[in-house]
């Protein structure tokens, strides 16, 4: 059975400024200002494409980015996707 | 009210009134360089008895206006010209919706800015009063203002306040004339206000563009040390040291980023206000100049 599909807002809905290997995010919807450290932005900007399952998000990730695909990288990647969820910046769809 | 003042320092006008002339009069003579406001003002202090028969006895000032603190505590008259000041803060903190607002000192000096931002006790206003008695022009020791359509830093040059140990600095460097009465007794110590000089006053419309932010630290046991603070950092610390930085919304964080990314930040520990003075010349020189 296929996950869940995550979905972000657009990249004009969450304008960033790259600060010292940090990223500093401006929610528009919701006014709020978030501090995120990689892979927390290139998720966002994979997201902000369309919904999205975690394989896929992983397959991509993995693809545009050098991310390691060995291990647990899918727990962990579940576990940014959580914080994500939790920060009201990704939803289920 | 019975007794007004309409004061206009740097981008704000303020229209103080009050209940008691003596809050007016030690205003006045505090601010006797400044431009009068033209009328409406952007922001309205009035200074109130607690309840009507406190004008009288035992008079206790409430601080009002277009924004409130609700439960703060009133002050005695003799604090009245403290009321007034923390009033013109409050509406300030409060009500500034177009510029950035950053509770930080600033100074200028060939057209670019020192920002110094820091806890309280951290010695913004002591270090601010000195430099801008030393070749330096103060644009402020309580707020920055920072404009979100140019970048640029407005002065709002309002009186200095100094508390306890830094009065009797800066009474042994500037003519007793420029001085507000001494304030004994109030919820931070002893409290005297200075009159900044009048090149900060005349030049108080003349913005300056950010080159340095600094993150004092005093202690009477910390040893002197400078660090580089990163962009990540200086920005989240100068969001907690805005009041306003949620209102302004995009505009907040473009102007913030835009900031912390353009201009070198370091944080400096000192135990003695020579030290500070010297690192803040030797900083400006590696990171501004």
């Amino acid at each position: 059975m296929a996950g869940p599909r995550y979905t972000a807002d657009p990249p004009g809905a969450m304008p960033t400024v790259e600060l010292n290997g940090l990223t500093a995010l401006f929610h528009v919807r919701s006014g709020m200002t978030h501090i995120l450290a990689a892979p927390a932005p290139q998720i966002l900007a994979l997201l902000a494409e369309g919904p999205t399952t975690r394989e896929t998000i992983l397959a991509r990730l993995t693809d545009r980015f050098a991310v390691e695909s060995e291990g647990d990288v899918l727990e962990l990647l579940e576990a940014r996707l959580s914080e994500l969820e939790n920060a009201g910046l990704v939803w289920r769809s | 009210m019975r007794h007004n003042l309409h004061l206009q320092i740097g981008p704000a006008s303020f229209r103080i009134g009050s209940a008691w002339a003596a809050p007016i009069r030690a205003l006045s003579a505090l601010y006797q360089d400044y431009p009068q406001a033209e009328l409406p003002c952007d922001f309205t202090v009035r200074l109130e008895p607690q309840k009507p028969w406190r004008r009288w006895l035992r008079p206790s000032v409430s601080i009002a206006g277009d924004y409130v603190l609700p439960g703060a505590a009133p002050l005695p008259l003799e604090h009245g010209l403290l009321a007034a000041e923390m009033g013109m803060n409050l509406q300030m903190a409060l009500g500034q919706k177009r510029l950035l607002l950053l509770h930080a000192a600033t100074v200028e000096r060939g057209g670019r800015a020192l920002v110094m931002t820091g806890e309280s006790g951290a010695g913004k206003s002591t270090l601010a009063a000195l430099l801008g008695e030393s070749g330096w022009r103060l644009l402020g020791d309580e707020f920055a203002l920072l404009d979100p359509d140019t970048g640029l830093l407005h002065p709002f040059p309002r009186a200095v306040s100094l508390k306890n140990g830094a009065i009797a600095v800066l009474e042994g460097k500037v003519a007793a004339d420029r001085f507000g009465p001494l304030l004994v007794g109030t919820p931070k110590g002893h409290i005297r206000h200075l009159r900044p000089n009048r090149e900060a006053i005349e030049r108080a419309r003349e913005p300056a563009r950010p080159a340095l932010i600094l993150f004092p630290r005093f202690g009477a046991d910390l040893p002197e040390a400078v660090r580089g603070v990163g962009a990540a950092e200086a920005f989240v610390r100068l969001t907690q040291a805005s009041t306003n930085y949620g209102h302004l919304g995009l505009r907040g964080f473009e102007a913030l980023t835009r900031l912390v990314t353009q201009t070198e930040a370091r944080a400096i520990d000192y135990h003695q206000t020579a030290t500070a003075l010297r690192l803040v010349e030797t900083l400006w020189a590696e990171d501004a100049a």
